[in-house]
């Protein structure tokens, strides 16, 4: 059995295992041993993975397997990863896993929450190692679906109107995802056997350039909306506002990671000529989506709505990394995924377990959280450092290698647009210290909250873990640039 | 090389003590905390002197007579490109060993001085756990091999420092100047950050030994390279500086220092006083080569900034009434000397006369600065109030801090024989040889200096008045007047050091002479803003009513700081606030969203009215069908008549 196949089969097992659970431990028993399975067999994939690497295997994507799926279409479940897929399978296994300790308390029917929430997780994960198109786009839809349940259910606000939202544009934005597949994959042959794997496309026939130029944009924008391009993002303020702590953990963490990965994986790889012509578009989108999310972020006053306007800010910043299209820059887009999924599921657990106790996201209706939870509170301060690109944690490594791999354009208008996007740097330490100002500093406002108590042990356990992680990648940067540098060789 | 592979630790023992301290500080005791700290700084600055010691006298100067730098290690930490790359080091060359030394130095005295200054607070541990964090940043910075191992270190101790101005973070005025140090020094660091960017991009590297090396090939791909008229290299070393100005609080990014007194007072000596705000000079002296040879025009540039924010800041000091605001633009000042100096200065033998004479001025003015911080920290303890109003007629209750602070006194006046002098007149004449406008400035600001620290010096120890205290002012006790004293020797007779036969601009020694001149202007002046403080300070008279009162405008407009604060506040929040942040939230609510809505309420709106199209009513289908049957036929007959004729 392929080792890829598992990260599948573990979550589908594990819908099995829930449907006869009848209490809430049995429940948490089954998300919790399931979650560490699941990183467990990533750690285990990292390992084979450069164990793969050093024994000489210089292919492209390692642990491949192919079965075909439906013959007439000659659509087929082909799988494998390149360090980039294992990177984000590995994020994706350690947010499941805190967001599995954030929800521990989670009423009503904690079962098909987490039912729902595993699913998401199937989506995510056969997504990531994905290597034909219209698998691909199967697991999206997988991921995307629950989502609706999960906020409109679970949700907080106006829960109902943000879900029907989020998944509308989501939904939206695959339509278009869909005829740009189409167009590619019919360009994919003269005679007529066309395909829907990437690696084939992109090593043996590679695409017209007119086909280039009109799926380019219809792909990076249908893959651009989860990646909340501007003017698509508003979905996120809403949809993260009202989804329950861990959903928005995973979609501000990995979900909208989706985004980045398939214009990575497709619009760059596939259609390489229409991005060179056809970036200073996007760029443009991008580059306001950077300042423009950062400046809407200080106007808010609901922690969840600030850092949704944060994230799309930084996922932003992504896009157009990506968009760069040289080595360091896209080393670049992909630290910044990883890193934007750390620091935002950090930031969605924390404002969640506030939440939870002051029962308001108001910063105008906090203060002083400092002397009543100093874990939280410290916790809180560690994330926003992290977000404004503190050295030593992970904000800053994948930055610095973003602004420096753009700057390297040979252009000059790729060169301002990139001093413009750093100019966010300003503007986020600006919302996130009036944040860490406002709740954390200065007198207790609330008498009432003075009786709150600090983290218990799973709280504690979801934070250290994903502060470990921040920290970790921060203070040792070099193996992940290596590793997503060594996935990049075809770009110069 | 091997001789100095024990510096290292000078760089691992505050991180390790940090982590220490910050993760299980809240399981010690106080003292156990606050003695951890102190032994591991006490044993760097061993460490520190030995380093300087070694490099000085032991390993000495190369073969053309001049001080060599040294690689003492570097590893690649984050490779961007295969010639640019994050790399974390040690660099030894006279400029960081001298700073090593100041730094340890300062940073002992403030951890001795804390644990008496600091006992019974809440979150001793975590005070303790910032210090070393902010020695281990500020160590690093000096010691970069690298801009960009610079431009971490410089971020790090951005932080540290915004975490000790928020110590007490239960007070808003401490919240709100740890928010505007961070958010002014962090906007000037933008224009550092793309400074790097665009020398980097030229150069193809950050690395400080190719930048810096006289006659570096890696200039000629700047070669015809203009933006806006202007030659890249020119902005990439003018926002390079930009960085230096915040870091250094020259006009007009001052406005965060006075602000980050709100912080422990210790806290303020070590880094708003003695270390951090010389950054952004260390950082124009580490890249020296570049300006004076490459761009002589953005050194001049920087010569002006100092000049005129070093006057400034000397008339604001003047008419503050906090001892600690009085300090900081005393700070803001003695930094923009220092700047000038830079700015003043050549190449080579005495003409680098003005790069000697800044380092000079750094590492004298450390000295003295962190002794009046200290002493203010003692009075402010004695007396519990920043305000001079409290105070007055100290000297008998206080003996050892009024010595010192005398000492302290009269060195940044520019009395010989103390400390001041030296550096301060070695400053005054690579300023007259160079630029009159600028001595001019630092003239009259020599003459301001002495007048004002000597009206604090009066205000707080003489001006008998018949002020009674709610209980008697005693001395501190001795882990405060120790360091006190310590420092007080080190500001008296740090201006003995021979600094021409140590740092110069290329390394090699060279004579340095007290022009009879110069020294005598600077010694007249100091000695008339000290007589002029005498007659108006010493007991309470009405002369500073009537000076005021015939000044007014100019009174006013010092005391507010000339308004530099309203100035930003109004950017700040009625500009970037109100007309940018708020629209774009408003603008995204509205019309991005509003059209996303929109589509949504079309597209409902749209089958509402079609969906009475599949109505189930056969008369409707029927004449539905016999109403296009018609338009097809009346179209038939229409198309064969014009077929037919």
């Amino acid at each position: 059995m392929n080792i890829l196949s598992l990260f599948v089969l573990v979550p589908t097992l594990m819908l099995l295992a829930f449907i006869p659970c009848r209490e809430i431990k049995q429940v948490r028993t089954v998300a919790l041993t399931g979650a560490l399975i699941n990183i467990v067999m990533a750690l285990a994939l990292l390992f084979l993975f450069y164990a793969e690497r050093n024994a000489g295997n210089t292919a492209e994507m390692l642990f491949t397997y192919d079965a075909v799926w439906y013959q007439s279409l000659n659509i087929h479940y082909a799988i494998g990863v390149d360090g980039i897929s294992v990177l984000m399978i590995l994020l994706t296994a350690v947010i499941v896993l805190t967001g599995t300790f954030a929800s521990w308390n989670l009423q009503p029917l904690t079962k098909d929450f987490f039912m729902w929430l595993t699913m998401l997780s199937i989506g995510v994960y056969g997504f990531f190692i994905s290597l034909d198109m219209f698998t691909m786009v199967f697991f999206y839809e997988i991921a995307l679906i629950p989502m609706y349940l999960l906020i409109g259910l679970w949700g907080t606000g106006r829960k109902e109107y943000s879900a029907m939202k989020l998944t509308l544009m989501l939904m939206g934005g695959s339509a278009f995802l869909m005829v740009g597949i189409f167009g590619i994959y019919y360009a994919t042959s003269p005679t007529g056997d066309f395909t829907f794997n990437i690696l084939e496309i992109a090593h043996n026939h590679p695409i017209d350039g007119a086909v280039q130029h009109w799926t380019f944009p219809l792909v990076f924008l249908g893959f651009g909306v989860l990646g909340a391009l501007f003017p698509f993002h508003t979905w996120s303020p809403d949809g993260h506002a009202s989804a329950p702590t861990a959903v928005s953990m995973l979609h501000a963490g990995v979900l909208m990671k989706l985004g980045g990965y398939g214009c990575f994986r497709i619009a760059m790889r596939l259609l390489p000529e229409a991005a060179t012509e056809l970036s200073w578009i996007f760029i443009i989108l991008t580059g306001i989506s950077v300042l423009y999310g950062a400046f809407g972020a200080i106007a808010q006053n609901d922690l969840k709505y600030i850092n949704a306007y944060s994230s799309v800010s930084h996922c932003g910043l992504v896009l157009f990394a990506i968009l760069m299209a040289n080595h360091t820059a896209m080393t670049g887009a992909v630290m910044q995924m990883l890193s934007h999924g750390l620091m935002t599921a950090l930031f969605f657990a924390l404002i969640g377990m506030i939440y939870g106790r002051t029962h308001t996201r108001d910063i105008r209706e906090l203060g002083g959280l400092m002397k009543i939870m100093p874990f939280l509170a410290v916790a809180y301060v560690i994330a926003g450092l992290a977000s404004l690109g503190l050295p030593g944690l992970s904000g800053f490594v994948a930055e610095m290698t973003i602004f420096v791999g753009a700057f390297q354009h040979s252009e000059l208008f790729y060169r301002i647009f990139t001093i413009i996007a750093i100019s966010s740097i300003v503007v986020t330490a600006v919302y996130i210290l009036k944040v860490v100002g406002k709740i954390l500093y200065g007198p207790v406002i609330n008498e009432h909250h003075k009786e709150l108590t600090d983290a218990v042990w799973y709280e504690k356990l979801a934070v250290i873990t994903l502060i470990a992680c921040v920290a970790g990648m921060g203070l040792f940067p070099g193996w992940i640039s290596n590793l997503i540098g060594s996935s990049l060789a075809y770009i110069h | 090389m091997d001789t100095f592979n024990y510096s290292i630790l000078i760089l691992l023992f505050p991180a390790i003590f940090f982590i220490i301290i910050g993760l299980f500080g809240k399981y010690m005791k106080p003292i156990v905390a606050g003695t951890l700290g102190t032994i591991s700084l006490s044993v760097i600055t061993i460490l520190a002197y030995i380093t300087a010691y070694q490099y000085f006298f032991v390993v000495g100067t190369g073969a053309d007579g001049a001080y060599q730098a040294i690689n003492v290690f570097h590893f690649e930490w984050l490779r961007f490109t295969d010639t640019l790359h994050i790399d974390l080091g040690m660099y030894l060359d006279p400029i960081s060993t001298l700073m090593l030394v100041v730094i340890t130095t300062v940073s002992l005295m403030v951890h001795i001085y804390s644990l008496g200054y600091m006992k019974g607070e809440i979150g001793f541990q975590r005070y303790y756990a910032f210090l070393s964090l902010f020695s281990f940043s500020m160590l690093g910075l000096v010691v970069a091999t690298n801009i960009f191992q610079m431009y971490i270190f410089w971020e790090l101790v951005g932080v540290s420092s915004f975490l000790l101005i928020s110590f007490y973070y239960v007070k808003p005025s401490a919240v709100a100047a740890s928010k505007k140090a961070f958010i002014v020094t962090r906007f000037a660091d933008f224009f550092f950050l793309v400074g790097i960017l665009v020398l980097s991009f030229y150069t193809k590297t950050f690395d400080f030994e190719v930048l810096t090396t006289v006659g570096s090939p890696v200039f000629a791909s700047f070669a015809g390279a203009s933006f806006l008229g202007i030659s890249v290299l020119s902005w990439a070393m003018m926002l390079i500086f930009m960085g230096g100005v915040g870091k250094s609080a020259m006009m007009p990014f001052h406005i965060w220092l006075p602000d980050a007194m709100e912080g422990p007072t210790p806290a303020s000596a070590l880094i708003h006083a003695a270390t951090m705000v010389v950054a952004g000079v260390f950082l124009v002296a580490r890249l020296f080569p570049i300006y004076v040879f490459q761009t002589p025009e953005v050194l001049t540039i920087i010569g002006y900034v100092g000049g005129i924010t070093s006057i400034f800041a000397a008339v604001v000091a003047c008419t503050q009434t906090d001892i600690k605001r009085v300090l900081a633009f005393s700070t803001i000042s003695q930094i923009a000397y220092m700047i000038t100096s830079l700015g003043v200065s050549g190449w080579g033998g005495h003409e680098g006369l003005g790069y000697m004479a800044s380092m000079f001025h750094l590492f004298t003015h450390a000295f003295f600065k962190a002794l009046l911080f200290l002493g203010a920290g003692a009075i402010i303890h004695a007396v519990h109030s920043n305000e001079m109003d409290a105070m007055g007629g100290l000297k008998k209750y206080m003996p050892i801090s009024r010595w010192t602070f005398l000492i302290a006194c009269l060195a940044i006046a520019g009395i010989p024989p103390f400390s001041g002098f030296f550096s301060k007149d070695e400053i005054l004449a690579a300023a007259f040889h160079h630029d009159l406008f600028l001595f001019a400035c630092l003239f009259i600001g020599a003459g301001l200096t002495a007048f004002y620290m000597f009206r604090l010096y009066f205000r707080i120890f003489h001006y008998e008045n018949d002020k009674v205290y709610h209980h008697t002012p005693h001395e501190a006790e001795p882990s405060m007047t120790i360091p006190l004293i310590v420092l007080g020797a080190f500001s008296a007779f740090s201006g003995f050091v021979p600094f021409s036969k140590l740092i110069t601009t290329d390394g090699k020694p060279f004579e340095a002479h007290i022009d009879p001149l110069v020294a005598g202007l600077s010694i007249g002046v100091a000695v008339i803003g000290i007589a002029i403080a005498f007659v108006m300070y010493r007991k309470k008279t009405s002369i500073p009513d009537q000076i005021v009162e015939k000044i007014k405008w100019l009174y006013t407009g010092a005391y507010h700081k000339f308004y530099f604060d309203e100035l930003w506040l109004f950017v700040t929040r009625k500009i970037i606030f109100a007309r940018i942040s708020i629209p774009i939230a408003r603008f995204d609510r509205r019309f991005v969203d509003g059209f996303m809505n929109s589509l949504a309420y079309v597209t409902n709106a749209t089958s509402e009215a079609i969906k009475g199209f599949q109505s189930g009513r056969i008369q409707q289908y029927a004449f539905v069908y016999l109403l296009g049957a018609l338009i097809l036929i009346i179209g038939f007959t229409f198309s064969i008549w014009q077929l037919i004729c």
